[in-house]
């Protein structure tokens, strides 16, 4: 009889994502492309937002592109394009969330110097997308104001991974009597320090300041680079 | 079920080890889970029967090692142990805390193998 032997690996178990990420985000970083990953349930309004803001950034003269995954269906790039901007339809046939290699792909022909911002729409799912690093500078947790304010609490392993919420459809939040308190703090509950945003895609309200954080993380973002560049 | 992808690349990942070290059969695994991985452990045992099928990790026992939430507090100066993971807070002082130390592991620890020998019995 022969003893089994115990070899202590000690890796993590999406070693192949985490390094492509890296490699991603570097490539990223080199090009001046802030990328944001957008993360919520499905219906909070993602595509919405996206492509108000996408709009915005068009119209300001800013190079902006956006790679959207869903299960089936295109629906979401062909919305997302009216606002002028470039945009991919990740199809991932039942994959509940997405990888890096996936956006990896679908970049494919696209080139990076000269765009300033990258959207990643996740699939609409708060749970499977939070342990893919996709190579993004920052991640974004969506909420809106018919979803329930304990959402964080239900779902603390993506908003604490995630930079930024935004709340949104704050348009409907009186008729769903939207407890605004409750919601901000069960945000800052889960993830102590987190910025956050209120929204409506409808009425407009808060995507100036939306798009003004983004601005200032590219910035952020170029000084970091000029840095270790110089 | 994102842990069929978890449980996939997991396979992967064992298997070039065992590979690696010209095992013939890897006959247990054991993981790290972070409280904040967002694994489902019946869905991930589930999940991992099924790729391990007709792979040399076929039959292996699965330990799970779970991994509690750990902040460094600022007020108190050390590491502290949360016992959930919907208060970011201080159990001693209650001073919110975002600096996280442990708790997002998902690793493959260790597996234990048997050699390409063992296998004539």
């Amino acid at each position: 009889m022969i003893e089994p032997r115990i070899l202590e690996v000690r890796t993590k178990i999406l070693k192949k994502n985490d390094e492509l990420a890296r490699q991603m985000r570097s490539e990223f970083m080199e090009a001046g492309v802030l990328v944001v990953n957008l993360v919520s349930s499905p219906g909070t309004g993602k595509t919405s937002l996206l492509r108000e803001t996408l709009s915005r950034f068009v119209d300001s003269g800013s190079a902006v592109a956006a790679i959207v995954g869903d299960l089936e269906t295109d629906n979401d790039a062909r919305r997302l394009a009216e606002s002028g901007a470039p945009v991919r339809q990740i199809m991932t046939h039942g994959c509940c969330h997405l990888e890096a290699d996936m956006v990896q792909e679908h970049l494919d022909g696209w080139q990076l110097f000269g765009l300033e911002y990258l959207f990643i729409e996740n699939v609409g799912n708060l749970v499977c997308p939070t342990s893919w690093d996709l190579g993004e500078s920052v991640r974004v947790a969506l909420l809106s104001v018919t979803e329930g304010e304990d959402k964080p609490l239900k779902y603390p392993g993506l908003f604490n991974t995630s930079d930024v919420a935004v709340i949104t459809k704050m348009d409907l939040a009186e008729a769903c009597e939207f407890d605004r308190q409750s919601a901000l703090d069960n945000i800052q509950a889960v993830r102590p320090g987190m910025q956050v945003i209120e929204t409506s895609a409808k009425s407009g309200s808060g995507i100036e300041e939306w798009i003004g954080i983004l601005r200032q993380k590219r910035n952020q973002l170029m000084t970091t680079v000029d840095s270790a560049g110089s | 079920m994102h842990e069929l992808s978890i449980a996939n690349s997991l396979v992967e990942n064992a298997a070039e080890h065992a590979a690696q070290a010209g095992a013939a059969r890897v006959t247990a695994i054991t993981l790290r889970i972070g409280a904040l991985s967002c694994v489902h452990e019946s869905a991930l045992r589930f999940s991992f029967e099924l790729v391990t099928k007709d792979t040399l990790l076929e039959g292996a026992d699965l330990k799970i090692v779970e991994v509690p939430v750990a902040i460094f507090c600022e007020e108190c100066q050390r590491e502290v142990t949360l016992p959930g993971i919907q208060r970011f807070r201080c159990p001693v002082c209650d001073t919110p805390g975002a600096d996280i130390r442990q708790g997002r592991e998902l690793d493959l620890e260790s597996i234990e193998v048997v050699e390409q020998h063992a296998e004539v019995s």
